[in-house]
């Protein structure tokens, strides 16, 4: 038996294409709202893959300190440093902030690390250009995103740093692209103050006479050093010793340290779950508008073209023609054109996903299921139309 | 004996109930030979379209009695439980317009019959296009039906009418929309055919130029059919190429 949809598209192949076309573009937005949503949590996994740590250790009940602030004394990894099954200990800030770059600003994500070479917590992992940051101030690591070059001069605050090296994928849950600069810079730029803001600190502090005794020279001197630095820092990044479970390693620093620790499956767990998840259920429900879009104008055309064939259907069904026949001609026509949709959107997608500013990830297995969706949506999509078809009576054919 | 065309006895038809209740047939009787080719003429509203539904099993009568060659079709209720298949391979129809499916070529429209039934392709294929050369339309095998001039159309439909080989053919006014040759032409096929493949054939008309071609005519009004002999000027049967293989 020839198939009788095939023929039918064959026929008016154009105006399947066309709509074909229309219905692609809409599906490659579905997938590209599919691949923001994977690369946000890949923004995430990324996030933590390059912070090369194992544990997280942040301030006691937050959920520091990607998903909320979180604040540690920046001597406290000199004791877990002393903690069973720890290799290395590192402190690290995180500030997201707009990077002067000439005449723009980058959106940035400016992390503090301590100096040293790639392997220690906090460092990117690797470089595709130049080197680590070797010296204690004003060099920074960024992520080519930033659009930076090696050798450039970037503003943050007040202080100008000069790019040694450049890395690749380092970007913060949201997206934005890392900046590394060397810890007591990060320090000092999370807490700078303009220069107003300082004289007139300055000025409060002299004005009290707690800190400004008669015959205790030394004291408001130290009030005010004390209050111009900063000796915080977001978290500890914490890297085991081979044979300790990241669990056996955070249990005593929880306990002993009275700190929060969070091993990398947690911390996966807060960024994916609650750091991300109202954008998952904006893009979801996204998604499911479109899926309803979708199944509302394949609905249409088909049971359009179907309206155009009642003739032909009479007198199909005068001559012989089974019903499931005709409703396989018709559910097969819908099909055709979700594929013909599918591989349109799926070129769609491919093609200007590179060109998001934030990661677009297209999964195959999003492909997949897309496909499978879309089938689903093109033959319930085309029940109208098959009713209208079987509803058709034979003796529309004889006229009278 | 059994009759081996069409037989209609008392056939009547009433739509609707009560007092709204039409009676569009009120004891239809007709006969009609394997080979033969007969008019029915009548008036608008007379009750020939519903005959040919009822004939072509597209609705239900009332009562009375059908049958086609040796089967009975109907008597006092459908006698086959599969009317699809009834109108598959037992009955032709040719249309006022062609009603060709459109998105087959000429070949595939005429083998689509076949196929339905089951036959494989290749051979439906083969069918299509024997009958194809038999009605001089061969050379358009592969033409789409928009290609297609009204009178090749007309051709091509009665081909698919006849490619599963019915005992009979309805056609309904086939030369309506053509000049007077191409209408000749056409009854004469349908002539032809019906004495080589040994078919019943009703032609409803309206059409002046054609009726004087049958030899026997029922005329219809008011739901009754009256028989009276036609001109019977008819055709020489079976021109040699239409000979019988």
């Amino acid at each position: 038996m020839i198939s009788l949809a095939g023929r039918d598209i064959l026929h008016s192949w154009g105006k399947f294409v066309f709509t074909g076309v229309g219905l692609g573009l809409l599906i490659g937005v579905t997938l590209t709202m599919a691949g923001v949503y994977r690369g946000m949590v890949d923004d995430g996994k990324a996030l933590l893959d390059n912070s090369g740590a194992d544990l997280w250790v942040v301030q006691k009940d937050t959920l520091g300190p990607y998903a909320e602030s979180s604040s540690l004394y920046d001597d406290v990894y000199r004791g877990i440093l002393g903690m069973p099954g720890v290799a290395r200990a590192a402190n690290v800030t995180y500030l997201t902030m707009q990077v002067r770059h000439g005449e723009t600003d980058v959106r940035s994500m400016v992390v503090g690390v301590v100096p040293g070479g790639p392997g220690e917590p906090g460092q990117p992992g690797y470089l595709i250009a130049g080197r680590q940051i070797t010296r204690g101030h004003y060099e920074a690591v960024a992520d080519v995103a930033t659009k930076f070059q090696l050798g450039e001069r970037i503003q943050i605050r007040r202080n100008i740093y000069t790019v040694v090296g450049l890395t690749r994928r380092m970007v913060s849950s949201s997206g934005d692209p890392m900046v590394f600069i060397a810890l007591k810079d990060a320090q000092a730029a999370q807490f700078l103050k303009d220069n107003d803001a300082i004289v007139h600190q300055r000025r409060r502090t002299s004005a009290n006479p707690t800190y400004n005794r008669p015959g205790v020279p030394g004291l408001l001197n130290s009030v005010i050093a004390s209050q111009s630095i900063n000796t915080s820092v977001n978290a500890v990044l914490v890297q085991i010793l081979p044979g300790f479970t990241p669990a056996e390693v955070a249990e005593p620093i929880r306990r002993w340290k009275r700190l929060q620790v969070y091993t990398r499956a947690q911390m996966e767990d807060l960024l994916i779950r609650k750091l991300i998840a109202t954008s998952a259920k904006q893009i979801g429900m996204f998604l499911v508008i479109l899926a309803i879009v979708s199944a509302a104008i394949v609905a249409f055309i088909i049971y359009t073209l179907t309206l155009g064939k009642i003739r032909e259907i009479a007198v199909l069904k005068l001559i012989g023609t089974k019903n499931r026949t005709i409703a396989g001609m018709i559910m097969q026509q819908a099909v055709g054109l979700g594929m013909i949709g599918f591989v349109v959107g799926k070129i769609a997608a491919t093609t200007w996903a590179p060109f998001f500013p934030k990661y677009v990830l297209l999964e195959p297995v999003d492909a997949a299921w897309g496909f499978f969706a879309l089938m689903v949506i093109c033959v319930l999509a085309s029940v109208l139309a098959i009713r209208a078809a079987l509803k058709v009576d034979p003796a529309e054919a004889i006229g009278g | 004996m059994h009759w081996q065309g069409i037989k209609i006895e008392g056939l009547r038809k009433r739509y609707g109930e009560g007092d709204t209740a039409v009676d569009a047939l009120k004891g239809v009787d007709m006969r009609v030979a394997p080979g033969e080719v007969v008019g029915l003429v009548g008036p608008s509203g007379s009750g020939k379209t519903t005959l040919l539904k009822c004939l072509g099993a597209v609705i239900e009568p009332t009562a009375g009695r059908m049958s086609l060659g040796e089967d009975v079709i109907y008597d006092q209720g459908w006698k086959i439980s599969d009317l699809r298949e009834l109108r598959r391979d037992k009955i032709g129809f040719v249309f006022q317009a062609p009603y060709l499916i459109p998105f087959l070529d000429v070949t595939d429209n005429v083998a689509l019959l076949p196929m339905l039934a089951g036959v494989p392709n290749e051979e439906a294929r083969k069918r299509a296009v024997e009958l194809l050369e038999a009605l001089d339309v061969a050379h358009r095998a592969k033409a789409m039906p928009s290609q297609l001039s009204g009178g090749e159309q007309q051709r091509v439909s009665i081909a698919r009418a006849l490619v599963n080989r019915p005992p009979v053919i309805l056609a309904d006014e086939p030369t309506a929309p053509l000049d007077s040759e191409r209408a000749l032409a056409v009854i004469r096929i349908l002539n032809d055919m019906a004495h080589r493949f040994e078919t019943a054939v009703i032609v409803v008309t309206h059409d002046e130029k054609i009726i004087p071609t049958f030899k026997r005519i029922y005329h219809i009004r008011d739901g009754v059919t009256y028989e009276e002999a036609g001109e019977g000027r008819g055709f020489e049967p079976a021109l040699d190429k239409f000979a019988v293989k």
